[in-house]
């Protein structure tokens, strides 16, 4: 639920960061920080455990400059992956303009990739909003690795985007790799479902 | 499927005129920074600043603040419908010289009040009491 302030002219927008528990959801975050540190004027927020799990949310203010003459500021936001805190992550949920799916590319986490997807849909309904028509944006993460096995693109687009058809991105959250092409993506489809009241 | 959802939550966004703001800003300022309160936001539930006010000495990362004092209301809440309770009327932070007090505006808004020793909780209830009816006139 995007807040456009028109006094200031300002856009407030939720992006949400969501999938399985250890898919790489708050390394995209902590690339993005590093990356754009001088544009983040803020210390990235983590709730955590002492196992360095995330436990509520990742949140990361990001000025992303003036678009169709406001000024766009979007919220990144991770959700905890783990299925136990499914609670949480219905609250993280809430308000949300945009959603990033990461995915795990390993072969192992196959099942967990669309148990999560199925989550996903699931919180969304609880707001009332249809994952297919929420702005949303797959990855698939962990491209990079070289001695586990990977679950090939096409299977990946076959378990999580047969249905959906929305942008997907190779990607290596630790290397960067596609981190931020991922995040223009999601940005530009989170803006034009506001294009009607940015006129 | 189609018809359990409702299509303008999906693309739901709220704009807030100059006017109304100008009208709630000064409701902050008159009500609760006028009353000693150190910094005052109203804010949606998903965690979006709609006004903001300070006694011009508050240095607060105000973003991360209203993201976490989203967050925390919703887990008390959902706490709150656990335990049996509708929701817990008193959200209220005590610490050495500052204090953060939560109240809920209506469903979809939050007022967090930043206040110091010079304002006793008791004062400081009665004024955001008042505070919520008149930002509530303003819809």
């Amino acid at each position: 639920m995007a807040f456009v302030n028109m006094k200031t002219k300002e856009v407030q927008a939720k992006i949400v960061f969501y999938g399985p528990g250890r898919g790489g959801k708050t390394t995209n975050l902590e690339y993005i920080y590093k990356k754009f540190r001088e544009r983040i004027p803020t210390e990235m927020v983590s709730i955590k455990t002492h196992g360095d799990r995330t436990l509520f949310f990742d949140f990361l203010p990001f000025d992303i400059g003036k678009i169709m003459g406001y000024d766009v500021k979007v919220q990144l936001y991770t959700v905890p992956g783990q299925v136990k805190y499914d609670a949480t992550r219905k609250l993280v949920l809430k308000g949300v303009d945009g959603v990033v799916f990461v995915a795990d590319s390993q072969v192992e986490q196959r099942k967990k990739n669309v148990l999560s997807l199925k989550n996903l849909q699931e919180n969304l309904a609880t707001y009332k909003k249809s994952i297919f028509k929420v702005p949303l944006v797959l990855q698939y993460n962990k491209r990079d690795l070289t001695d586990m096995p990977l679950l090939p693109v096409e299977v990946m687009e076959k378990d999580l985007n047969s249905q959906l058809k929305v942008p997907s991105f190779e990607a290596s959250a630790v290397t960067g790799q596609n981190v931020v092409p991922t995040l223009k993506k999601i940005i530009s489809a989170t803006m034009a479902s506001l294009q009607n009241v940015l006129k | 499927m189609g018809s359990e959802y409702d299509d303008s939550a999906t693309f739901s966004e709220y704009t807030l005129g100059p006017e109304q703001l100008d009208s709630i800003e000064r409701v902050l300022q008159n009500d609760l920074i006028d009353s000693g309160v150190h910094s005052v936001m109203l804010i949606d539930m998903a965690g979006n600043i709609i006004a903001q006010n300070d006694n011009g000495q508050c240095d607060h990362d105000l973003y991360s603040l209203a993201a976490l004092a989203s967050a925390n209301f919703a887990a008390v809440d959902t706490m709150a419908k656990i335990v049996g309770e509708e929701e817990f009327s008193l959200l209220f932070h005590k610490g050495e010289s500052e204090n953060i007090h939560f109240s809920k505006v209506n469903p979809e808004f939050l007022l967090i009040t930043i206040f110091g020793k010079d304002v006793t909780l008791g004062l400081l209830r009665l004024k955001v009491a008042e505070a919520i009816k008149k930002i509530n006139e303003v819809w």
